[in-house]
């Protein structure tokens, strides 16, 4: 049984935390995630969750909290955006570190300065390193989705590490858009009673979190830690697999639309995406083979299956909602190039910067990226490899 | 050594009381020795000892236990003595 309702994004995610009631909930607020943390916070002071919601008085210590937490044996979420995102970067590590399966979605913004409530991706792909899994979310629906998997994935056996969930700050998050929620039961029953790992609060059996590890051992540590990336897709995958049962609906590593006999292709993340597939459409009416990618799963990135994906194209162009200042080009090109740079034929790459601090993204620009596109594949020459569009001179 | 295969997630120490087998006393620099006349037996060095180097029996105090004492100076800094004389003072190891 599924519930129709149009509602923001913030307010769908909130929905499944209260859906899934963690045990242990720490945050701060910071816009454009605010919405989301007042609505839970609404959930838990109506007594409609048990979840112990900790107010700390930064996102450095909402996360560490967490830490604790979920160390302790709970089942933890939280949620931040933008410079909390930043401010709580050294936890990040070491909720990866201690493989901690901590949920949090990340309601995308940009960094000061200058200082700027809208929506881009430098927030998330700044952490992107940071040995936490991230799910990219198009859509409300998505965002309320990836959020109830993401325990799934965090909490499986073979994974235990914690994930981000992340969705376009306003355009997502505050925008009311129609989704089908599930079921209370229905989400409770598939994100399951929680098993803690090495629970601190089991007492019978005492152990230590976060020892000191130098020289000698510190290389096996990460050796280890690596591996269990490897691991993920596979559990992404079957995860999903359940979810279309109880939703219907299919989610997989990336998102290929249009893309199987597509001779030019867009590669993009979030709410950007929807647009992109319109122009598209408009596109193959008039007979232009093009096709889009959006990945869903960007860490681990699935890079074999993506460089499989692309690799028949002709051209490529790969749009950035984040720059990487002073590194040759932006965050998702650099993982693209690096996915098809071993296979013998492969697609021309172009990299363009859009819609940052908010800027919007317009049809116009997914046409001329499409058009700039169709003159690669027909010349094989480019012009400017990376350059930002839908900016003034 | 172990392997990377062997390491447990997150590292976490699933074994208690492993500290043991990490014999701290090599990385002292300075040794506390104890003056017994001076020493009301306060046991505030066993209370502040980070590393558990003060041994006590039946609740009076011992001597150190040196595999584990690091030299940290805590225990002479605490140690009230007898009438303004410490009975814990630290010297160089080397000497
Ligand atoms: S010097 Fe430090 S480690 Fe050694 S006995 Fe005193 S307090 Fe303990
Ligand atoms: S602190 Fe000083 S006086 Fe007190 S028990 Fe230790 S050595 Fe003796």
């Amino acid at each position: 049984m599924t519930k129709v309702v149009a509602v923001t994004g913030n307010e769908a995610v909130a929905n499944a935390f209260r859906q899934v009631e963690p045990d242990v909930c720490a945050a701060y607020p910071i816009t454009p995630q605010t919405e989301l943390m007042q609505r839970f916070a609404s959930f838990v002071s109506d007594g409609k969750v048990k979840t112990e919601l900790v107010l700390v008085e930064s996102e450095h210590s909402a996360l560490s909290a967490c830490v604790g937490a979920a160390a302790a044996g709970g089942r933890v979420a939280t949620a931040t955006a933008s410079q909390g995102l930043a401010l709580a970067w050294e936890i990040l590590f070491i909720a990866s570190g201690f493989r901690l399966p901590i949920v949090m979605p990340v309601v995308n913004r940009a960094l000061s300065a200058p200082i700027n409530i809208h929506c881009d991706h430098s927030d998330a792909m700044g952490a992107r390193d940071s040995g936490w899994i991230q799910l990219w979310s198009e859509n409300a629906q998505e965002a309320y989705d990836n959020t109830i998997q993401a325990f799934r994935i965090a909490e499986h056996m073979d994974i235990r590490l914690p994930v981000m969930i992340c969705y376009d700050g306003f355009i997502i998050s505050h925008s009311i858009e129609r989704i089908e929620y599930l079921d209370d039961e229905l989400v409770k029953k598939f994100v399951g009673e929680y098993k803690p790992l090495y629970p601190l609060l089991d007492v019978d059996k005492p152990k230590s979190y976060g020892p000191l590890i130098l020289t000698d051992l510190y290389m096996e540590v990460r050796r280890s830690q690596a591996e269990v990336y490897k691991k993920v897709p596979k559990v992404v995958l079957e995860v999903a697999k359940e979810f279309k049962k109880i939703s219907g609906r299919s989610y997989g590593l990336f998102e290929a639309y249009r893309l199987d006999d597509a001779e030019i292709g867009v590669v993009i993340l979030n709410s950007a995406a929807g647009t992109t597939k319109d122009v598209i459409d408009e596109y193959r009416a008039q007979g232009v083979k093009v096709g889009l990618l959006k990945p869903r799963l960007f860490r681990p990135f699935p890079y074999e299956e993506v460089g499989e994906a692309l690799k028949h194209l002709k051209a490529v162009c790969v749009l950035d909602r984040a720059d990487g200042f002073g590194g040759s080009f932006g965050p998702l090109y650099l993982d693209i190039a690096a996915s098809l740079c071993n296979f013998k034929e492969k697609p021309i790459l172009i990299n363009r910067i859009y819609g940052l601090g908010g800027r919007d993204y317009m049809p116009e620009h997914a046409q001329q990226v499409i058009e700039e596109l169709q003159k690669i594949a027909k010349t094989g020459k480019v012009k400017i490899l990376k350059e930002y569009i839908g900016v003034r001179e | 050594m172990m392997g990377w295969k062997d390491i447990p997630p997150g590292m976490v120490i699933l074994e208690p009381g492993s500290a043991l087998k990490i014999k701290t006393g090599s990385w002292r620099a300075f040794r506390p020795r104890w003056i017994e006349e001076n020493c009301i037996q306060c046991l505030l060095c066993w209370l502040y000892c980070p590393d558990n180097a003060v041994k006590v029996k039946d609740g009076k105090r011992q001597d150190f236990d040196f595999d584990y004492c690091k030299g940290c100076g805590l225990c002479a800094l605490e140690c009230p003595g007898k009438k303004g004389n410490k009975a814990i003072v630290m010297e160089e190891e080397v000497k």
